[in-house]
């Protein structure tokens, strides 16, 4: 308790409240605009979040993570068009309901799902935090290696029917973040004797380049297009208590999210799936999913909402990201010298609860901004791609060549911009290449650090944690060998070909 | 009865032709790089295996061809999608982009970042098609309010141009401090 008021102490710093005012409604903006997104908006602000001070900076991109999806809801709803990835499943019922009249109706059962996972991911992990702080410090050198192993095996998994490509760019990130000078032995590796190579790739630099430039490339280089929505008549308001009605279907799949947020690797699609297919196994009317259904929108609004609060679980507590957007906050926390990981959770329980209660003020804050201006937002959806194109690209400069004045990094984030645009419009996940680049990094570090206490290979396992880590591992293999078993048996109706385009490149 | 979709049914992979080009070039860098395991991240005989440095590059780098080699295969056994050379072409056609960033980057230094990040975004405009007198204004309007807020308000590094050094004393010191 004493935590969560110093907490609330720290969140009363006027720059705190300025960061996450603009965090949050920027956030909604950008995640409103089909082709930006919060990957973009978050690698571009990294940089010059360095100079803030950590709650400051940390507070503005939580801002952009937790209220992008509000923002992305709305063009999957109106246009059938998401505006991040993970609203796609959005589109399957959102717009069925836009085209049978009821889009207002729509817009908010998804302002209000989202609200409902955004609180309850909170609020669940709030009161989870005593839990967390006492299991953490139980994370050694193994715990932390065998977790970071797990979030590369599940980041592969997790991308079904794309898994050989998963894989190869996982390894791929794994490799980018071994190239230069290695820290212990100062031995050089895959430098080419290039000097330019000795300081390796820089996270920073690789993110912009696959996430911001290569989005700028991609809609430059792509036919213009001005979406165009019909603005809503009357108040959204009227149609928040209806959530009410659904609050089972809200309450589980927040559940979900939080869940699938935890698990490095997991995220969103999977929360959303496991939410959708229980709103749908339960429902009354089943054959309307897909149709306009309100609780297929709501399972996958109030899902991929809860998400982001629970993600800050694992980056918080043991210092492994789950996805790229906390793999991007893992760099402002090194900037500032602050090591999230068990220590973090035993010492500074007050900066943890100051970053939760952010959160739980920005959905308020998102709610009240959506309720008034939803109209606004509506034309700000409307500019056409390639002038986003040159907003993206005009920042992105900002963002790479403020980190260390390099042209060397410009060019290196140039070719990642390329490739990042060949893996959109192939529809190809980038989110290997970073967790790679992090995981990658940690598990060198840490399996060096244990080897001293490891003489054989059973002592790798021999603490309770370690073991279940180890077990994880397998089981979660064993289900994936399954699964490949079952397709080949029943497989799954024309499994790669539709619309819904995960990765925003063009069609 | 109502069908429940599988995960792989939700989010489709939506494969597009071009696949097996990105395939072939993944696993021939692979390979490459796998021949130059042994000089570009050496065994220390004496060192433990998993502390040694060529250990994670090693295991990247096989894991990567193993991975790319399945990829191209399962690739080579799906169904030919048309315009694969098409798609060749739109990935060589964002090359043009980064020529522009690059060339941005190279002039800023010497011109200052206000006037280039002006006469870029406008530059870009016309590029991109934009012909109103109204849009490339905006363009030019947008250059310098990322200019105010970045290098005047959030003081991000970019370093002072060499174009300044000729303005009057009085203006000098103010381009190079916030523009």
């Amino acid at each position: 308790m004493d935590a969560l008021i110093s907490g609330a102490g720290l969140l009363l710093d006027w720059q705190v409240i300025v960061a996450l005012l603009i965090g949050s409604i920027g956030g909604v903006v950008i995640g409103a605009i089909p082709g930006v997104g919060a990957a973009v908006a978050i690698a571009i602000l990294l940089p010059a979040t360095f100079s803030l001070p950590p709650l400051v900076g940390l507070t503005m991109l939580l801002g952009i993570y937790g209220s992008s999806m509000y923002g992305g809801a709305l063009p999957a709803v109106l246009l059938n068009t998401p505006g991040t990835a993970v609203n796609a499943l959005t589109t399957y019922d959102g717009y069925p309901m836009t085209q049978r009249g009821e889009a207002k109706r729509a817009v908010a059962l998804a302002y209000s799902a989202s609200f409902a996972g955004g609180i309850i991911s909170i609020l669940a992990l709030i009161a989870l935090s005593p839990l967390l702080a006492a299991v953490a410090p139980l994370f050694g050198s193994r715990e932390i290696f065998l977790a970071a192993l797990l979030g590369i095996i599940l980041v592969v998994l997790a991308h079904r029917g794309q898994t050989f490509a998963a894989g190869m760019l996982a390894a791929f990130g794994i490799l980018l973040h071994t190239v230069g000078l290695e820290p212990v032995n100062y031995t050089r590796r895959f430098t080419f004797e290039q000097s330019w190579l000795t300081s390796g790739f820089d996270l920073i630099v690789v993110v912009l380049g696959l996430f911001a430039l290569s989005q700028a490339f991609l809609l430059l280089s792509q036919p213009d297009e001005q979406p165009k929505a019909t603005k809503l008549s009357g108040s959204v308001f009227s149609g928040l208590k209806e959530l009410w009605l659904y609050k089972r279907v809200a309450a589980v799949s927040s559940g979900f999210g939080v869940m699938m947020g935890m698990v490095p690797g997991v995220g969103e699609f999977t929360a959303q799936f496991m939410s959708y297919t229980y709103a749908q196994k339960t429902s009354k009317t089943p054959e309307l999913f897909g149709k306009g259904s309100p609780e297929g929108l709501i399972a996958s609004e109030a899902a991929n909402n809860a998400v982001p609060a629970a993600a800050m679980i694992p980056l918080l507590a043991l210092g492994i990201p789950g996805e790229a957007l906390t793999a991007m906050m893992l760099s402002v926390f090194y900037v500032h010298n602050v090591i999230p990981g068990p220590q973090l959770f035993q010492n500074q329980m007050d900066f943890v609860m100051a970053l939760y209660l952010a959160l739980l003020v920005l959905n308020v804050m998102v709610l009240i901004f959506l309720l008034f201006s939803t109209n606004i937002l509506i034309r700000v959806i409307q500019v056409p791609t390639r002038l986003v194109g040159i907003m993206i690209l005009l920042l992105s400069f900002v963002g790479v060549y403020s980190l260390r004045n390099s042209i060397t990094d410009c060019a290196i984030a140039s070719v990642f911009g390329v490739l990042g645009v060949i893996l959109k419009r192939l529809n190809l996940p980038l989110v290997p290449i970073i967790l790679g680049m992090v995981l990658g990094g940690i598990m060198e570090v840490k399996l060096r650090s244990s080897m001293p206490r490891v003489k054989n290979p059973m002592d790798m396992i021999d603490r309770p944690i370690a073991m279940i880590l180890f077990a994880l591992i397998l089981i979660v293999i064993g289900l994936h060998i399954r699964t490949l078993f079952r397709e080949y048996r029943n497989p799954p109706v024309n499994p790669d070909t539709d619309i819904h385009n995960t990765q925003g490149g063009g069609q | 009865m109502t069908r429940i979709k599988g995960l792989q049914e939700l989010f489709k992979r939506y494969r597009r032709p071009g696949d097996i080009v990105f395939a072939w070039v993944f696993l021939v860098l692979s390979v490459f790089l796998l021949s130059q395991l042994g000089s570009q991240a050496p065994w220390n005989p004496k060192g433990k295996t998993f502390s040694q440095p060529a250990f994670w590059p090693t295991v990247a780098v096989i894991t990567m061809t193993g991975f790319a080699a399945f990829h191209l295969l399962s690739s080579f056994l799906s169904t030919r999608l048309d315009g694969r050379w098409t798609e060749v072409w739109a990935w060589v056609r964002s090359v043009e982009y980064a020529g522009w960033f690059m060339a941005y980057v190279y002039l800023v230094p010497v011109l200052g970042y206000l006037p280039m990040t002006m006469g870029f975004a406008v530059l870009l405009g016309l590029r991109a098609g934009y012909r109103s007198a109204k849009v490339l204004r905006t363009l030019a309007a947008l250059g310098v309010v990322i200019v105010i807020v970045f290098k005047g308000f959030l003081e991000v590094k970019i370093p002072e141009a060499a174009v300044y050094e000729y303005l009057p004393t009085a203006m000098r010191s103010f381009f190079l401090t916030y523009l």
